[in-house]
Order: structure tokens, then sequence, then C-alpha cells
């Protein structure tokens, strides 16, 4: 007999029969046919374990019925379920008095309290008065087990979801249960704090006020919270979010349950940084990041001075317009921070008003941006399930930590492979199934390596010929079912070698897919929107064009032949890699910078425009997997700043030319028409977005439960769009899309000669940190003093070669001098490699790499002396 | 009178001081068991013990060949074996690991043959820092015997057997947790399904927990066949099994007994076994089956040694740890320092066990020391109820493994049998023996 | 540059490849440790991490999870008395109070010379010789005051340094056993096993 798959099962539940999805777990059965049924423990996105059994229910079986625990038993053909009966709430209530005869009960004083399932439970169900006369469980009251949580005891529940996040989700058990019985607690390393910076979704997915986040410990009570949700812009992941204020000021963000995207996850940096948006008040020196710029900026007699808006848009149009007249004279960079509407209404500013294909939206940081356009797109799903996930690209959880996680699922969950192509430490490293060390200058010899079904280990590489013929089998012949993660792993390390390893693995590899990891938050929807020389508004392509990118547009400010630079964004110094030549670049330039934070850049600025930022506007956005979604504000942008749509439509009317864009709808409306990408419809309906260009099935977003979204408002809140519903996928109009970048067409990644490094010198890996020298980090108190460190990553066999151990100091000289940095010993950077974090600081919290380095090198080599 | 004509099986080498070591072990017979098993079928040495009718000697009284049945089909599995005893009054795991460590080893390789199993472990209570060098001892002895390692006495059959030391926590016995801990993690019993290691079991392979008294049997069945085990005892309950007799007696020890064929009257009363009670009292009440169990009266004293026997009046023979308690035994603070061992022994995972036994416990301590009050005895029954609903043996539970509902046993029993005693406590304001 | 000293070290290693996943060897571990520092230190919870590819969170929990680990340091002897039911029905109570007054330190603590820490601990299988006292683990069958004293004064005079060693339970037999034979030949032969079992067993006729 053939077995055909039952795709359903029937089932019963308090005598109502129903069809459940075969496999799945009873808990979630029953919600969706409107029982619910009470829990702690459960939580949608993690393993069940069954431990904390309020959720028991009778379930029919050969022995009678008895008290199963719904989150952890399948639905089965024919299974009987009561969970209404007197013996049921019996063994729930009891479990609930159970769970509240150590607890403290001190609700008025906890975060929680007001948003507390454990205190919801007990309004619902409890008894209300206590048969607990016993001495309470003592715990010294909140401990601080990392930079960013705090650990009551004496609140904990035992449920074990923080525990099961750290370890489960997030794969490092800097957390755990110690002890036994009724002393079990929660408890760090006292040698290594709770530092992941994934800490927070701790906080979230606590049923109790056990956990709580410093940066938001009794600043709001829940019910004085106003919530919308939106997308969290910090990097190019997209996570869905809750944001959430009390009066104008930013309290909270939550990670909403998107099914393609977060699952609810969020990184500490998205979740802990709003204070570097509100929180702010104290400074105003506009070369700091944790200024907030609040109204227009004219260098007057060499200063910064504060003027009308109209004095500051009659400045930058006679600047802007002044170099416009000489050819290639002005032009922009930056716009990753921006929404696809304002990145939309900027690049005609710089095309229609100011005649100038000079425009970038990277800073040299990235890959080349049609390279990027011709590559089949994988989703974050695609790449979570593929048979192969390929990775060529930095830490994952230092540059996009959520895409980690839901990548992680890859082996964790799917048991499918991972194949690392490795640059340095990295978090995946663990669950890869081959890793390949590459060292600098190697990525398009290792591809290549890759691609080739007979031959054997390139010359020199790091790698052993078994992990090489294990990759290759993983990968297969034509890359079906492969999906290749792709990003600058070394920012000392320049572009074209990433980029021709890139081209040679999809010309290769036709049937795999890609996922492009840039970081810097809506960086691909400013590229979607023509934010890069031959790009154009909805992801159209021109081969013909001249415009210089970032580093030419430095280039040319420096020799003179461009005059001005429209900066949208302050941060061009923090991400450069050659600061010196950027710094002397700016010098001679005229600058106009639209932002909305201060910052080291603004030193040079002539004119400075307040923008409304991150939760303060409106719009879409892109992610890197082309997923565009909408953005809410939250809170009013301080003094006098203005949204980027409106500066730009101001500006380009002062130039003589109107865009036609005087309301976020109308750019959205415009961005439909003219390219048939998706705005508008996304700005107005979908939730969890749409993937340009795809037709993806409608899905059916998760029912919102307080249980496993602790914390964040029921669907009526104020503000919150609709969690139900089914996404739309339509685009909006038929318009003709533009033509469309082809690896033929595309002229990045053909050949790339690497200089030899001698046998003295050490090749440098320049690798993201997730705390760096960014706005988002240095423009928060909760997050600066995480600031990476600057330190010196060696193999062994180097630290021994140096005769230096962990800790030890050692100079390093490059090509513009030399520094003094300790050493750590560090095994997963390859032999004859150097590591060290990009944008990190000395101990006295200066920069000290960068300005050491020639970037115009192909690959960096430095030399180490112990002395 | 007791029934002494049944053979030793498993304590046979009692009389001699150097019990323990190969020389010994071979000169009264040691590892030609094996040597048999090894040029019979793998399934028929099964057999003889699937016909033996082997109860497993943990607690459980499952049958061993059955267990066996149900080992999925693998390329790898594992034997484990079960020394972590540490039900309280239980000793003679104990006794088998120091006294005859050998036994316990030829029964593991037996086993694994059977089994065609090829890793066993043997997991050991830590606190048994003597029998831990015993059994290691003996397994490498056996290694340099022959009778372990590659092509064991030059069969086609290779196996190794690593002796895992416990660390010191009851829960670890709970054959589902002894796999954790042998992971290296803690002891957190795994949640049911998969309901038998047989399926999946150490590092999701399907693995084999027996008890060290159930291995112990093995050489003599393989020796003498499972017909003459079987032959022996009554009903299901057939062999010998060892009791560790303890508490008001003249003699605690270990005591080999056939079963069914002896009561409880005749362990705790024959010169050969426990010689009676201390200064001739009375018995309160026993525990027929280690602390776990619901206490039997004087009246049942003359029930059979039988698993099925015991279990027809409400209890179990369980971990083969019989307590006795005289007139001179307060059954109150007996049943609070039992609660006690339940709260500190709870591993802490889920709820009704946890917070349960914990409140449990600080109630009967207030009752025992001063501070109880009367309606503390229904709150009692109410608390062991909400963690065995309905209080019947054998139990219903809340709880993720069968620690939660043995908590309730010995208070129940107690406030059950002696009503009076907790009443006389909660008006004298603490324990009137004091 | 290890913690564990070098002998420590070794049979760490050795241990190591006893197991078939090296977390497995996480409780010999500790012990070894425990035997190396008298508790477990923080350096030697680190090297535990190290070895079984873990973290020190998660060992210090395990760790913590069991009554034989001490996470803070214990005096040289560690004195446990059982006042589990059969021993309460024995005097362990009473004998638990004098132990307390004989080493002048409170029941979980360690006396003011640390040399002892006294612990009350539940059952330890001993129970035909009750109350049961351990010392490292070691029966040392003293059922009465007098001679526990007499113990006591032993242990402080050094007599028994052989009966009593100091922490460690895995200290005096090599664990030498284990893992001899060859994964391969294994798999080799339990299939061969396998084919000759189908071989006799009839195939069910349909
Ligand atoms: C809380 C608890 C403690 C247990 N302790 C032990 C023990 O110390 N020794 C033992 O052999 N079985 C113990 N068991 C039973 C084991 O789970 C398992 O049933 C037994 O080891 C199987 O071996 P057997 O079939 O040979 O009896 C315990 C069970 C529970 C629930
Ligand atoms: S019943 Fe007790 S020992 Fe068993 S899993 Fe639950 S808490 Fe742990
Ligand atoms: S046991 Fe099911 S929700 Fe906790």
């Amino acid at each position: 007999m053939t077995d055909v798959a039952r795709t359903s099962v029937s089932i019963s539940v308090n005598g109502r029969s129903f069809d459940a999805k075969a496999g799945e777990l009873l808990i979630e059965a029953a919600e969706r046919s409107g029982t619910y049924i009470p829990r702690f423990c459960y939580h949608p996105r993690m393993e069940p374990v069954g431990v904390c059994r309020m959720c028991l229910v009778e379930v029919e079986g050969p022995r009678g019925a008895t008290l199963q625990p719904a989150c952890y038993i399948k639905v089965a053909e024919g299974m009987s379920v009561v969970t209404d009966s007197e013996k049921v709430k019996k063994a729930q209530d009891g479990v609930l008095e159970f769970l509240l005869a150590n607890h403290p009960l001190d609700c008025p004083i906890c975060d929680k309290g007001g948003e507390c399932p454990l205190q919801d439970q007990t309004l619902a169900h409890g008894s209300g008065e206590t048969r607990f006369v016993e001495e309470k469980r003592h715990f010294v009251k909140p401990i601080s087990i990392g930079e960013l949580v705090l650990l009551d005891r004496e609140r904990c529940i035992q449920c074990s979801r923080c525990t099961r996040f750290a370890s489960e989700v997030a794969g490092e058990a800097q957390i755990a249960f110690s002890g036994r019985g009724d002393l079990i607690e929660v408890a760090p390393s006292p040698t290594q704090p709770f530092d992941s910076v994934f800490s927070g979704n701790t906080v979230q997915i606590c049923p109790v006020g056990a956990l709580t986040a410093k940066p938001y410990r009794f600043s709001a009570r829940p019910w004085d919270l106003d919530q919308v949700e939106s997308t969290c812009t910090t990097c190019a992941v997209g996570c869905r979010v809750a944001v959430q204020s009390s009066g104008n000021r930013l309290t909270r963000v939550l990670g909403v349950d998107s099914d393609p995207v977060n699952h609810g996850w969020l990184c500490d940096k998205g979740r802990f940084t709003l204070d570097s948006i509100d929180g702010n008040e104290s400074s105003s020196d506009p070369l700091s990041a944790a200024t907030r710029i609040k109204e227009p900026l004219v260098r007057r007699d060499g200063v910064l001075s504060p003027v009308s808006w109209g004095v500051a848009l009659a400045e930058a149009a006679r600047l802007l317009e002044r170099a416009s007249h000489q050819p290639g004279g002005v032009g922009a960079i930056g716009g990753a921070a921006l929404t696809n509407e304002g990145a939309f209404a900027w690049q005609r500013l710089v095309r229609d008003v100011l005649h100038s294909e000079n425009i970038d939206a990277q800073y040299g940081d990235g890959l080349d941006a049609a390279l990027i356009q011709a590559l089949p797109r994988a989703t974050i799903d695609e790449a979570a399930n593929a048979r192969t996930l390929v990775t060529l690209c930095g830490d994952l959880r230092e540059e996009l930590p959520v895409l980690f996680l839901r990548l992680r699922e890859n082996v964790v969950r799917q048991h499918n492979s991972i194949v690392e192509l490795s640059f340095g430490a990295s978090a995946l490293r663990s669950v890869a199934t081959v890793s390949l060390a590459v060292r600098a200058g190697e990525a398009h010899v290792v591809a290549q390596a890759l691609g080739r079904s007979g031959g054997g280990v390139p010359q020199g590489a790091a790698f052993s010929e078994d992990d090489l013929l294990a990759a290759r089998r993983l990968i297969g012949e034509s890359g079906e079912g492969v999906v290749f993660v792709v990003g600058r792993a070394n920012l000392a390390e320049r572009a074209p070698v990433i980029e021709s390893a890139v081209r040679y693995l999809a010309e290769r590899f036709p049937d795999a897919k890609f996922l492009p990891a840039l970081r810097r938050s809506n960086v691909v929807g400013a590229l979607d929107m023509g934010l890069s020389p031959q790009l154009r508004p909805g992801r159209g392509f021109d081969p013909g064009s001249t415009g210089r990118d970032c580093a030419q547009q430095l280039a040319a400010l420096s020799d003179g032949s461009q005059r001005a630079l429209l900066l949208l964004g302050g941060c061009l110094l923090g991400n450069v890699l050659d600061v010196v030549q950027a710094s002397a670049a700016l010098e001679r330039a005229d600058v106009v910078v639209v932002t909305g934070h201060g910052g080291a850049t603004l030193a040079y600025a002539d004119v400075v425009l307040p923008a409304a930022v991150q939760h303060e506007r409106t719009g879409t956005v892109t992610n890197i997997e082309g997923r565009v979604t909408s953005v809410v504000p939250k809170i009013v942008a301080p003094g006098s700043a203005w949204p980027d749509v409106a500066i730009a439509a101001e500006l380009a009317e002062l130039l003589g030319q109107s865009l036609g864009l005087d309301s976020i709808e109308m750019a959205a409306k415009a961005i439909e028409e003219s390219t048939g990408y998706p705005a508008l419809s996304v700005l107005n309906d979908a939730t969890d977005g749409v993937v340009v260009g795809r037709h993806s099935p409608s899905t059916t977003p998760r029912p919102l439960d307080p249980m496993a979204n602790p914390g964040i408002r029921s669907v009526e809140s104020a503000g919150l769009g609709a969690l139900s519903g089914a996404t739309t996928t339509t685009h909006a109009s038929s318009a003709p899309s533009p033509a469309s970048a082809t690896l033929e067409l595309v002229g990045a990644g053909r050949g790339v000669e690497v200089p030899l490094v001698d046998a003295y010198s050490l090749r440098l890996n320049l690798s993201r940190r997730l705390y760096d020298q960014g706005i988002a980090v240095q423009g928060s108190a909760a997050l600066a003093n995480l600031t990476a460190r600057a330190v010196l990553h060696l193999n062994h066999f180097d630290l021994d070669r140096l005769g230096v151990v962990t800790g030890d100091l050692v100079t390093m000289n490059a090509a513009r001098g030399a520094v003094r940095l300790p050493v750590e010993l560090d095994d997963s950077v390859p032999r004859g490699c150097v590591e060290v974090p990009f944008g990190s600081l000395d101990e006295s919290g200066v920069d000290v790499v960068r300005p050491v380095l020639d970037a115009g090198a192909v690959v960096t080599s430095v030399r180490l002396e112990s002395r | 009178m007791a029934t002494l004509s049944a053979p030793r099986i498993v304590s046979s080498r009692s009389e001699f001081a150097d019990s323990f070591t190969l020389s010994r072990y071979l000169a009264t017979g040691g590892y030609v068991a094996l040597r048999k098993a090894l040029t019979m079928f793998p399934e028929d040495v099964a057999s003889e013990v699937d016909q033996a009718s082997l109860l497993g000697r943990g607690g459980a009284g499952f049958p061993a060949g059955r267990k066996w049945s149900m080992l999925r089909k693998s390329p790898v599995s594992y034997l484990v074996v079960n020394g972590d005893e540490s039900e309280p009054a239980t000793f003679k795991d104990h006794y088998l690991v120091e006294r005859d460590p050998h036994q316990l080893v030829e029964g593991v390789i037996i086993a694994a043959y059977a089994l065609q199993v090829s890793q066993a472990f043997i997991f050991m209570r830590g606190e048994f820092a003597l029998g831990l060098e015993r059994v290691q001892q003996a397994v490498n002895d056996a290694y340099e015997h022959g009778a372990l390692g590659p092509k064991i006495f030059g069969s086609n059959f290779s196996l190794d057997i690593v002796v895992h030391p416990g660390a010191g926590a009851y829960i670890c016995g709970e054959e589902t947790s002894l796999i954790e801990a042998l992971e290296g993690k803690r002891g957190f019993p795994r949640i049911k399904p998969p309901f038998f290691p047989a399926v999946t079991g150490l590092y999701g392979e399907p693995t084999v927990v027996n008890n060290v008294e159930t291995m112990s049997n093995l050489p003599w069945i393989v020796n003498n066949g499972g017909a003459a085990f079987a032959a022996l005892g009554a009903g299901r309950s057939t062999g010998t099994r060892l009791f560790a007799l303890a508490g008001r007696v003249n003699r605690p020890g270990v005591y080999e007994v056939e079963m069914v064929k002896n009561t409880f009257r005749d362990l705790i009363y024959d010169p050969a076994f426990g010689g009676g009670v201390i200064d001739d009292k009375s018995i309160r009440a026993i525990i027929p089956g280690g602390v776990s169990a619901p206490w039997f009266g004087p009246e049942l004293l003359d029930l059979p040694l039988g698993q099925d026997e015991v279990a027809e009046k409400g209890s179990m023979l369980g971990s083969g740890s019989i307590v006795v308690m005289d007139e001179t035994t307060c059954v109150v603070r007996a049943a609070w320092r039992i609660t006690k061992f339940f709260s500190r022994e709870s591993c802490g995972q889920c709820t009704p066990c946890r917070e349960g036994s914990g409140w449990i416990e600080r109630a009967m301590y207030r009752i025992e020391h001063g501070g109880g009050r009367m309606e503390d005895i229904d709150l009692l029954l109410d608390l062991c109820d909400n963690i065995a609903p309905g209080l019947t043996w054998p139990p219903q539970q809340t709880t993720i493994c069968v620690l939660g509902p043995s908590i309730p046993s010995s208070v129940h029993s107690a406030i059950q049998m002696f009503r009076d005693d907790f009443v006389e406590h909660v008006e004298h304001g603490g324990c009137p023996h004091d | 540059m290890t913690h564990f000293r070098i002998d420590i070290r070794q049979r760490a290693e050795e241990l190591l490849a006893l197991y078939p996943r090296s977390r497995s060897a996480m409780l010999p571990l500790l012990h070894l440790a425990q035997e190396q520092d008298g508790y477990l230190s923080d350096e030697g919870i680190a090297e535990v991490a190290q070895l079984t590819g873990t973290t020190a969170a998660d060992v210090r929990g395990t760790a913590a999870f069991y009554d034989m680990f001490h996470l803070e340091p214990v005096g040289k002897y560690v004195v446990g008395v059982c006042t589990n039911i059969a021993c309460l029905l024995a005097g362990g109570e009473e004998m638990l109070e004098h132990a307390s007054s004989t080493l002048g330190c409170a029941v979980g603590s360690t006396s003011p010379d640390g040399l002892f820490t006294l612990e009350e601990t539940e059952c330890l299988a001993d129970c035909n010789i009750a109350p049961v006292v351990q010392v490292n683990h070691r029966y040392v069958r003293t059922t009465t005051p007098e001679a526990f004293d007499q113990l006591i004064d032993d242990l402080r005079a050094g007599k028994l340094e052989h009966d009593v060693p100091s922490h460690g339970t895995l200290i005096r037999v090599r664990r030498s056993g284990g893992l001899h034979a060859s994964r391969a030949e294994i798999a080799a032969e339990r299939l061969e096993a396998r084919e000759a079992r189908e071989a006799r067993t009839p195939k069910e006729t349909k």
C-alpha cells in the first residue's frame, strides 16, 4: 500500500471536531479553532519543552483521559481533548497557585506590571487569596547580569524561555539554569557577563518581570504607552517592530513576529538605540554624535550658527547651483538612512535639477550596486531553508544580527548545510558543515576552486582538500537549492576581490540565488531608488552612465574637478576607510549636509539641514531581500527638523524646478506609477511587506498571543497596524519597468590583480562589529560604552612567531604610520592574517587604526613588532 | 517461616572477603556464562532473558526482555547501566558494585552481546567512591582478560564499557535524566513522548537502560537457562530479588530472597534476615518499596513479596527497599523528612514538583516543629492532589517525570493512616515525642 | 598554558577520549577540576568549558545542579552526615548535631581551622550501618558520637591519609577502559552480524 502523507487530521476539542494540520502542536491547533489554552513556557518560535505545566488538558488515550501538556503533544487523527473540565481547571489553578507561591507579588514596582502574563492569568483565574503562609524564597533584588539587562530572581517562574533563547536561538549559552529544585536560578558566569547582542530578546519574552532592560527600567507604565507598528532601520534586515512612546518620548521597541523576516527577534542595537533619537537633550555640539540637529545651521565666520529654514535653504541652493555650472561640479553621497520616498526625491533633485550623475548611497564599503542588482536575489526564508547556504561575507552576527539568527535555523532546524568561507571570527562557524579559511585577496581564487570539478586546493590556501571537496559536493553542479550570502567581509581589501568572486559564482552556478549582506539601514532601498551612478529608480540600469561613485567623488573634490557635495546623512567620516583623504576632500568642497544627527563630518559642513530620523517619519523601506515594508512615525521630530522629502522638494523649488513630490504619499505614488516598484500600496496595507518583483503566496500572520508577545498591544490598540489579514502582493501599477542590470551588462567583478604580500607581513582583515562608530551606537548612552575595542586578533602560530601572548602590546606598522595595540589569541583568524575590528576605539576612545591605513591597496599588509 | 531453599543468584560470593577480585571471580565460575553466550546467537541469549521473565530491578519493574525487544534498529545504539541508586534506604546496588563488580561487568557484556550493542556505559552514583574504583578495576581487568574490547574471547564481537561517575543528584536515577547527565548536562528528565529511551535515548540514538541488579542476574540466567530462573518465584515475579531492609529492625541489611515465596513478615522477623524489631516493639508502618511508595500498616505484613501482590494493595516493591517504623517512630517527622528529600532533589524544571515539594515540606516542618495549623492537614492533601490528581495508585501526574507523584506518597499515607498524630502535633504546638 | 596541572590535563584528555561527544565528559572533568583545586574555581570552570565546547555559564550552571560539586572553597575534608529516613530512625539528626559541635561549625559551613566542611546529606545507601557518615565520599562507618570524635582526631592527626584521600573520587584507579575497539571495525562487525542474522531468520511468507 502506498502511504499518502496526510496534511490534515481530524481532532475534537471540547466535543467540537475540526481539522488540524498534521504534526502541529495541540496548543496551536486549539488556538486557531478558538480555544485558547493558558501557557507560560511555550513560545511559538522555540521548541516546546512542556515545563511550566500551565497548559495541561485532558487527552483521551488508551488508559483513559490523562493530563497532557498541550504545548508539547502533537495532534493525531481522532484525538479527543477536553480543556474545560473540573479536572483541567483544578490542575491549571494548581499550577498557577504553585507559580505564585514564591513570587514576590511586587507588581506595583515591577516594569512588567500592567502587561504581565502572570498577573493577567492571576486576575483571570486566581483565587484571590493565597494559601501560602510560608516564608518566600529570597534572592538579592535585581542584579546586573550584563550591560543592558537586570535579573530579579525572586520574580522568575523558571519557564526557561530566556535560557532556551540563549542556547537554542542565539546559540550562545551565556545564561543558564544553575542549581536545582526550588533554588534553581538563571545565572550568567561570574567571569563572563551576559553581553550577547541579542540580550534584549530575553527581556521581551520573559513572561514576568524577572528580566528587565536597564534603559527601559521605570521609564513608563504600560498603560501610558502608545504604540505603532513599523520597521527597524538600524540595519538592512528590516525587522518589524512595535515602537512605543509615552508622550513624545520613545520608551521601548519590541520585536513583532514577522513570519518572513525576524520571527519577533531584534538585536540590541535596534532595540536600545532609542536614546540616540530622543534622549540627548543635553548635548548641542554639532560635532557630537549624541546631538540631534534641531534647526538649520549655516557656517558664519567659521562657526555653524542657527538660522531660519529660508536662509539655510537659500544658502544651500546657492552653493549647489554655483557648483552645478561646472560639468560634474556637484554630487551627492549617502542616503542609506532615507526612506525610499526620500531617496527617490533626492535622486530626482540630483539628476533632474542639478543634472549630475554623481550619486552614491554607499561609502565605498559595500559591493558594486549594479552587480547586486544583476544577481538572482534570494529571500531570507529561502536562505534559511536553502539546501546549502554558502556565506561569503563577514560575521553576520556582527553585521546583520537577526539575519544570523534566521540563517542559524538552516542547520539547527532544517538540518541543511552551511559552507562558510571564513575570513576570521564568525558566529556561524560552530554550526557550519564546512569552513574554508579565506585570507585577504583570495576570495576569487577560493570561489574558482569551489567551481572547478577537478583540481585541488589552490596553492597556499589555508584549508584542506577534504574540506574543499566536501564544500563542492554540498554546492553541487548547478547550484540548485543553494543560496550565497555575499558581502564585504574585509574593509581593508578592495571591493573587486569579492566582486569577482561573486561574479564567478553567479556565472558558474546559474541555479543558485544570492542574498546581499549590505548592512546600512535602507541602503538597498536607496540603491533601488537610483542612488548609484548606473542605477535608476525601480532597479533600473544605465550602463552608459559616467557618474562618480563615492571614492571617485572624493578624489574629484580633492583635485577640484567637483566643487560641491551634498551629503545625505552626516556620517561620511565614520564610514570611509581613508579618513585622511576624505577629510582633505571635504576641506576643499562646499558641503551641504542633510542630517538628523551631529558628527565629526559636520566640521566641514557649510550648511546643515535638520532631518527627521527613524521612528519620526513615514514611508517605505526595502531590506536586503528586496522586501518593501512601511515605516511609521511614533514621535514628532525635534525642533524644526523636516522629513527629507520636504527638504528635497523645497530645495528643488528654490533651484527653480518643482519635483511635484509635496508629500510622502505623492512620492510613493510617483514611485509606483513611474517604475512599478511597490510603495504606495505597501504604505497603505501590507504589514509583512512585499518582495519586489515576486509573487509570494499570501501569508496568514500568526495571531497576536500576549504570552508570545508580552508588552505588544493587541490589534485594537491605538496606532498598531493590522496584524491580521492576508498580505497582498499586487503591484499597484503596470508601469513599464526600466531596463535591468544583467551579469553580461555589468562591468564589476571582471578580473582583479592581487599583489604579493612579503613573508614578513600579515594581511589585514578589517572586520565589522555591531557596536561601531555609527550614530546608533555613539549617539546612545545605553550602547556607547559597548563600542568595540581596537585589538589585534591573531592565531596561535602568528602569536608564537611574534613571541607574544594575549594582552601583550604589539606595534602595527602600516602605510601611514604605526600604532601600538594589544593582541588577542583567535584561532579563527587564518594564518598570516591579522584581524582588527573596523570602527573600534583604543583605550582612550580614539580610532587609531584607520588613520594609519592606505585605502588604495587591493589588500592591506601590515608588519607587527613585539617590541 | 521464610523459604530459604532458593539459590543465591546475585549474592553468591558474599562469604569471600576478596569477592571483588578477578581471581576470586574466575575461581567461582566467572566469565563462564559469557563464553557460553558468545557461542549462542545473540537473539537466543535475548530469548533466554525473555523466558526468565526478569523484571527490571530499578523500580518500575518492567520486563527486561520486553524492553530489549523495543530497541529501535539503528546503526548505533547504546546500553546504559543504572547504578545511581539514591532512593532513600535502598542500598542493594551499592552492595553489588562493591562486592561483585565482575558479575555486573559480565552481565553487561552479555546484555550488550544479546542487544548487539558495542558501546556501554555504567553510570554510577558519584558518592560510591569505592564502588567506582571497584567497577573501574573490574572493567580494566576484563580488558586485560580479553572479556572486553575488540573481538571478545576471539569471537566476532567487540565492546567498550565506560564507567561514568554521577555527581550527587537523586533525579539522575530516572533514566532520561541519567541520559542527560551522561550527555554532560543538568539532570533534567526528558519529557515524554518518546516514552522509551529504547526508541530515542543517548545522543538521540536507541538506548537500553537497565539497573545494576537486573544486569547482575544475567550470568546466572545464561548458565542455568531462563526457564530455571522463571521456575523460581511465582506469577510475574520470577527469580530472587535483593531487598534492602532498614529502619527499626535488629539486623538491617541486604538479603536475597525468592520472590513471592516470602512475606514482609518473613523478611522482617526471620532470624536469617531482619531478626525482628528492635526491643520487640510493634510496627506502626512499613515503607514497602522505597520512599516513593505509599506506606503499609502492620495488617499487610503477611503480603507476599511479589510485584503484583504489592501493587494490588496500592503500593509497589519499587527499588527493593523496606523501611520499618515502630512505636517509637514519629510518623510526622518521618513523612516530613521524606518530603524534605524530595524538595531537595526535585530537579526544578516543572512547576508542581518544584514549588509543591517545597511548599509541602515547609508546611510539614511547621507541623512537626511548631506552628502547624489545623487547616494545614487538608491543605497538604489538596497540594498533594495538585501534583498527583486523585491521589490514586498508580498515580496520575501533573509533572514531567514520576518524581512528582512520588512526593505525595508519604504525606498522603501518613495523614491517611495517622491523622490523629497530625492533630496531636498541631494541638501540642510541635512534636510530642521531642 | 592550561589551568590544569600537567597530570590532570593528561587525565582530562584521556577522559575526553572515552566519550563519543566531548560534552559527555562534563561530570568526570568537573570531578577532576575539583580534585585539583578542592572546589570549582573560575579557572577550572573555564578550562572545562573549553574542553567540552561549552560556555562558562553553562558549565557552572550544570555543576550547580549536582551536590558533589562545590562552587566555593571547602575544607580539606567534607564530612557528610545522612539524616534521611533510615538514618533518622537510627539517630542521624543527633549525629549531625554532634558533628556540628565537635567540628565547631554549623551545617553547611567550614570549621574554624578550615579543615572540615560539614554537610547534611541525603541517603548515602549504606543504611545498615546507620547513621551513615562519609568523609570525602568514603564510608567511615562510625555510628556513635565517640567513634565520630575519634575519626576527627585521626583525620586531624593525618592518620587516615590513605583511607580518605582528599577531593576527587576518581583518583585511585586509572580510567583506561573504553573506546578500545575501532569504530570502523565495529561497524563492519555489526553489519556482518546483522546479515548473518537475517540469513537465519526465515523470511515471513505472505
Ligand atoms: C525519580 C526516579 C529515580 C530513579 N532512580 C533509580 C535508581 O537510582 N536506580 C535505578 O536503577 N533506577 C532508578 N529509577 C528507574 C529508572 O528510571 C529505570 O526505570 C530503571 O533504571 C530501568 O532499569 P530496570 O528496567 O532494569 O529496572 C528511577 C526512577 C525515577 C522516576
Ligand atoms: S517532576 Fe520534579 S523531578 Fe521530575 S521533571 Fe518535574 S521538577 Fe523535575
Ligand atoms: S507546559 Fe505547556 S506552556 Fe508550559
